[in-house]
């Protein structure tokens, strides 16, 4: 078994700032962290592993400084890790992104399964997981809240995926880009022996030569068909708080009911 | 010179302080409210590998080196001091004594199971009537064929009624006070061992204190540790270990104080400013600021004395004398700007206040580590070679598997 996670290094902050200038993420000065969400797909592939043998690739697209966070995956158990830096690829959204991690992902070779956490944390789209699927021609199978039964040898796997309507089962066949949600595992910490194999280990920095094939026109900001016109933040919403009184419960509920049908809440 | 951390250090570190987020904080406060020691932390921490962090890998342990023993403690203490006391004990006072110290029959047959965590060790030394004159200990132990009887009583034991494993100090010959004294491999199956719980400790709460209680013990010669007599420098060794970990510690007490008051500072307004806009407020601040670094660079360079096998009693003895004291001031100050929250257990800092005293109590009192500098300034006192010293770290030897 071969599975290849792709996470991003997000700024550490609920706190995200951006550059007024260039309408991007502010990345420097605050510590950056593996996308929370990511680490969801790192777990599920490090069961997958312990469950079926295998290895497992993680892979990234950032700054030289994300190399902390791959490290921290090989920390966690992942085998091997690639980055993708490089400053072609910068600047670079979703569908930019998701064309340079399947190219990496097709170099890379020989996977059997793709995972990605439901959403980046900063960006929050959601669409680069659909993205490389789309590039690759797998089938996606997003928002997975648990793989019921997976099947490397028939090729076919069959997941829940969490709904805001409900649970869906879904079968597929193998190979296939799954985006996972945070319900789906308990992520590990990373080990001791995990901590020294990380010091140990030289990661692979990929730059646009090192994808054979791939067109550069489509990476980076060049390579990105989304313009953003504007970022702000928006202002902060007023709260206001009022105590309904009453003389029982039920004269304080019907108040309740009221104020509800007459904001249209009910 | 070079006063980076390591990118191994800084892995430690973050995966300690998951763990302590995760593992101990949500279920500390109720565990102090009711005195119990968390059952389950044990077992959590011996997965993890942190029982046997700075032992080498052929022994169990994780490899790693003895600043990363410094980084674990600073990050379990900055959630409770009970979970640091556990490295304290299990690793610095008993492991690292056996590591030091041990035969390699007696490191094969103690050593690993401890640094797996199979096997939870502690120290006993103090007892009611011997703290800080450690020479007056009560607790014999009389030579009879091939074995050792232990008579005594072992007192403020941490660990006492959850370890496997003690390390006891005995006298074998009382009238050479303290060069006849000598350090045993007690386990809890042996009969005659006996051990309980003390309550109503003011701070410390959720971890375990108590007492050994030994009548007519007996103990295998081969548990002898070092050499007959050879206890005091093994006690003595042990403690650079002890007060090492409990030194960094109370840099991750000072660090929590600190993190809590500039939480509360520019949350808490009054006159119309968030308090932290107060000057006399600013100058509690800025002292824990003055306290976190100076005592992380207290400890940090007994680290690297150790990490190079260098002796460093007076080292070792300057960082927790300094960082206990500079712990209890922090967290009285942190105490003071929460003002009436912070006497309350609504928050934190009150249980930082009462965990901070005792530091500045065990592993060397206040005025043990005070009179110790005095001597070491004056000249009145040298640390002599020891006849085992406590391994340099050397990162081949310690991942080495065999």
């Amino acid at each position: 078994m071969h599975a290849i996670v792709c996470i991003k290094s997000v700024p550490d902050t609920t706190e995200v700032r951006f550059d007024p200038e260039t309408n991007t993420l502010i990345r420097d000065e605050v510590e950056s962290i593996i996308n929370p969400f990511d680490t969801y797909a790192i777990e599920e592939a490090l069961r997958l592993k312990e469950a079926h043998g295998g290895k497992v690739t993680v892979l990234s697209m950032g700054p030289p400084k994300a190399e902390k966070e791959l490290k921290e995956a090989i920390a966690m158990g992942c085998d091997e890790a690639v980055l993708l830096s490089a400053r072609e690829f910068a600047g670079a959204d979703t569908w930019a992104t998701s064309y340079t991690l399947a190219q990496a992902i097709q170099k890379v070779g020989d996977y059997d399964i793709i995972l990605c956490g439901k959403q980046a944390m900063d960006g929050d789209t959601g669409q680069v997981g659909p993205g490389i699927a789309n590039q690759l021609g797998l089938p996606q199978l997003t928002y997975v809240f648990k793989i019921r039964e997976i099947d490397f040898t028939e090729r076919v796997i069959e997941v829940e995926r969490l709904l805001e309507e409900g649970r869906e089962v879904v079968r597929s066949r193998l190979p296939a880009v799954l985006t996972v949600v945070k319900d789906i595992n308990q992520p590990r910490y990373p080990t001791f022996r995990g901590i020294r194999r990380a010091r140990r280990m030289q990661i692979p920095v990929w730059a646009p030569a090192d994808l054979e094939g791939a067109d550069p026109r489509y990476f980076g900001l060049s390579g990105s068909p989304t313009k953003v016109v504007k970022i702000f933040t928006p202002p902060k919403r007023e709260g206001k708080v009022e105590m309904i009184e009453g003389e029982t419960p039920e004269e304080i509920a019907d108040i309740l009911s009221d104020k509800l049908i007459e904001s249209k809440v009910i | 010179m070079d006063f980076s951390f390591t990118e191994e250090h800084e892995m430690v570190r973050k995966m300690v302080r998951e763990f302590a987020e995760r593992e101990i904080a949500p279920t500390i406060k109720e565990h102090d409210r009711n005195q119990t020691f968390d059952e389950t932390l044990l077992p959590k921490m011996a997965e993890q590998g942190l029982l046997g962090i700075c032992i080498p890998v052929k022994y169990g342990g994780a490899g790693m080196d003895y600043i990363s023993l410094g980084i674990a403690c600073e990050e379990l203490e900055r959630v409770d001091t009970s979970a640091r006391v556990i490295l304290s004990v299990h690793v610095a006072l008993n492991s690292l004594a056996l590591l030091q110290w041990g035969t390699e029959e007696q490191k094969q047959k103690y050593l690993v199971p401890q640094a797996l965590g199979e096997r939870i060790a502690t120290f006993g030394l103090t007892e009611p009537n011997a703290g800080s004159d450690v020479a007056s200990i009560q607790t014999t132990a009389r030579r009879d064929g091939d074995s050792y009887i232990l008579n005594g009583e072992k007192m403020w034991i941490s660990l006492a009624d959850v370890a496997d494993n003690f390390l006891i100090f005995a006298y074998t010959d009382k009238s050479k006070r303290h060069r006849g004294m000598s350090a045993f491999i007690v386990e809890r199956e042996f009969p005659g061992v006996e051990t309980g719980t003390i309550h109503g400790k003011m701070g410390v709460r959720a971890g375990n204190t108590g007492y050994i209680s030994l009548q007519d013990v007996r103990v295998p010669a081969e548990n002898l540790l070092g050499q007959e007599g050879e206890g005091f420098k093994i006690a003595m060794s042990a403690l650079d270990n002890g007060r090492y970990t409990v030194a960094w510690g109370a840099v991750g007490l000072i660090r929590a104080c600190l993190e809590a008051s500039v939480r509360y500072a520019n949350e808490r307004y009054t006159f119309g400013v968030p308090i932290g806009q107060h000057q006399l407020v600013q100058q509690m601040i800025a002292k824990m600021a003055q306290r976190l670094d100076a005592g992380q660079l207290l400890c940090l360079k007994a680290g690297w004395m150790k990490n190079q096998g260098l002796r460093n009693t007076r080292e070792t003895s300057m960082a927790k004398w300094y960082c206990c004291d500079a712990a209890f001031e922090s967290a009285s100050d942190a105490v003071q700007i929460h003002g009436a929250y912070g006497y309350s257990d609504e928050y934190d800092v009150e249980r930082y206040l009462r965990n901070s005293k005792g530091a500045v109590i065990y592993e060397g009192s206040r005025e043990i580590h005070t009179i110790l500098q005095a001597q070491y300034a004056l000249g009145y006192r040298q640390d002599k070679p020891l006849r085992c010293e406590l391994p340099a770290y050397d990162q081949e030897e310690w991942e080495a598997e065999e």
